[in-house]
């Protein structure tokens, strides 16, 4: 059996109690190590990354591997990231991908949150266009690749199109005038 | 302002002042949020040229924060790809700024304020990473102070969030709220009766994450114990602080009646411990960093319950973090090895707890 966080021999099977039921890993020495006795991480929010690269690692053990495969590339149309390689680091490309994996991280949000619905703080512009906003990050990379390949017409339009989105940033006018600032 | 990083390393941050609520046993309280820019892609995926633009932004969004009424302080802004490695060590060793800032590439800051209370990070695992540190248990006036900054940073930029899941991060473990709320205690007498590991077990029942603090390499750091909230998705901001908030005075309980046990059933050996790491660390030639948070531990507990009567708290505070490898060296004004390291730290111990002639500086 291979260790579950490298590609190593797994030597190591840690049964671990999350929320009272018992949770079976298989790692390497080394990186059953690092669980037990995490090297050097001053705090909280360094030791959560690893965690949640161990769940999404975990997400492949429910799934056969025609769909596993099938899963991992499955590509973010906006950031470009694979599935795969967010498994591999447990960390996203960008805002878009909880929309585009909505599904595929559905059961990893609720593996560690037990809840899939946000229900506190609300930004203050929000409304405005977060959302939009994201799809710039699709729109400057799909005009870099039209220059590459000296693609020019394509690449005017993608422009104006960043641009029409770009001047439509201004929030909405929030109740005090911001002299302060 | 710039940063004077000689004036900073002989101080100490508030979170090091030793005052507020309970705490002899609860050394600070932290919250941090995790924001990102919708335009942006997320660190993992962003180009030199991406973050080099969200510093730009971020770093008019805090100059502008600091221009508004509504913000009490005044962040002063570091460039942390332009520190040379000893002052990134400094600023983790201070809790001023995370591992990961220090040690990964391409534009990244921090902005830290006078007192210690305010670091924003910019381009760490997230494009900000807000955080507020306060004295004691004081969960309540750190959520304020990090609410109004949040959203005056917030208001000419759009955050990545969506109404379903909220606020999105890097990583799945921090959606929804982005906050993390921390509270760091002293449970010495909790390790010493062997009660430690039962404690874990039961905050991670309740969903509550518990770690030992860690310092040079991977020892545990002098008895500290970081409790935090293991979710941030489902529960409002407040939910969360309170899930935190309410646990502690329990911990807070099973540490006292702890030391009651210890002061009851075994007195002489307890006394005996605190006054031999006293005496070790008052007249050592040369220590390492490791011995030193160990026996500042007993110290600190025995400066608590009475048995040491002639060091204040704030100065044993101070002495964790002093005698730490970036700070010694900070201090000292030159690099020193580990051998080096393991006289000067023993000198200013002896220095600061009046083991030498000169008399013993409390702050
Ligand atoms: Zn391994
Ligand atoms: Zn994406």
């Amino acid at each position: 059996m291979k260790c579950q966080k490298c590609d190593k021999q797994a030597t190591f099977h840690i049964t671990d109690l999350v929320d009272g039921e018992p949770n079976e890993l298989h790692l390497c020495e080394d990186c059953a190590q690092a669980f037990l006795a995490p090297p050097s991480s001053s705090d909280a929010d360094e030791m959560m990354p690893a965690m949640a690269g161990l769940l999404a690692q975990q997400l492949a053990v429910g799934e056969t591997a025609e769909e596993l495969a099938r899963l991992d590339k499955q590509v973010c149309p906006v950031c470009g990231i694979s599935f795969r390689e967010f498994r591999k680091q447990g960390r996203l490309g960008c805002p878009y991908d909880y929309t585009c994996f909505s599904e595929e991280l559905e059961p990893l949000l609720l593996n560690i949150h037990d809840e899939t619905r946000h229900v506190g703080k609300v930004p203050k512009g929000f409304g405005a266009n977060a959302e939009q906003q994201t799809q710039l990050i699709r729109l400057r990379r799909e005009m870099k690749e039209a220059v590459a390949r000296e693609d020019y017409e394509q690449a005017s339009k993608l422009r104006d199109e960043i641009r029409e989105i770009e001047e439509s940033r201004q929030l909405p006018p929030t109740e005090q005038p911001p002299t302060d600032l | 302002m710039p940063l004077n990083f000689e004036e900073l390393a002989g101080g100490s941050g508030e979170w090091l002042k030793g005052s507020g609520p309970e705490s002899d046993i609860v050394i600070s309280s932290r919250i941090r949020l995790a924001r990102n820019l919708a335009e942006f892609p997320f660190i993992a995926r962003a180009t030199a040229a991406d973050r080099a633009e969200i510093e730009k932004i971020l770093h008019a969004r805090i100059a502008a924060s600091n221009d508004s009424k509504k913000f009490p302080g005044e962040l002063m802004y570091v460039d942390v790809s332009q520190l040379p490695e000893i002052d990134r060590a400094f600023l983790v060793e201070r809790q001023l700024i995370s591992r990961e800032l220090s040690e990964s590439e391409g534009a990244r800051a921090v902005a830290i304020d006078g007192r210690e209370q305010y670091s924003v990070m910019i381009n760490e695992e997230d494009h900000l990473r807000i955080q507020v540190m306060h004295s004691g248990l004081d969960l309540d006036s750190a959520w304020e102070q990090i609410d109004t900054l949040d959203d005056l940073i917030e208001e000419q930029v759009t955050y990545a969030y969506n109404e379903k899941l909220g606020y999105l991060t890097a990583c799945p473990t921090n959606v929804g709220t982005g906050i993390r709320v921390s509270v760091m205690l002293h449970l010495p007498a909790l390790v010493i009766t062997r009660q430690i590991d039962k404690v874990f077990r039961s905050l991670q029942k309740i969903n509550l994450a518990v770690r030992g603090l860690y310092g040079e390499g991977s020892q545990a750091m002098g008895d500290f114990y970081q409790v935090s909230n293991q979710i941030t998705l489902g529960l409002s901001e407040q939910e969360l602080i309170k899930k935190v908030a309410d646990v502690v005075p329990v911990l807070i309980d099973y540490e006292r009646q702890a030391r009651e046990f210890l002061v009851r059933e075994s007195q002489e050996t307890l006394h005996d411990r605190v006054s031999r790491a006293y005496g070790i660390l008052r007249n050592a030639q040369t220590i390492s960093s490791e011995e030193t948070l160990h026996l500042l531990s007993s110290v600190r507990m025995g400066v608590n319950l009475g048995l040491i009567g002639d060091v204040a708290i704030p100065t044993v505070n101070k002495l964790f973090v002093h005698t730490q490898p970036a700070h010694l060296q900070k201090l000292a004004g030159m690099e020193l090895d580990s051998s080096d390291r393991n006289i000067e730290r023993a000198t200013y111990l002896r220095r600061h707890l009046g083991g030498d002639s000169d008399k013993a500086e409390h702050n």
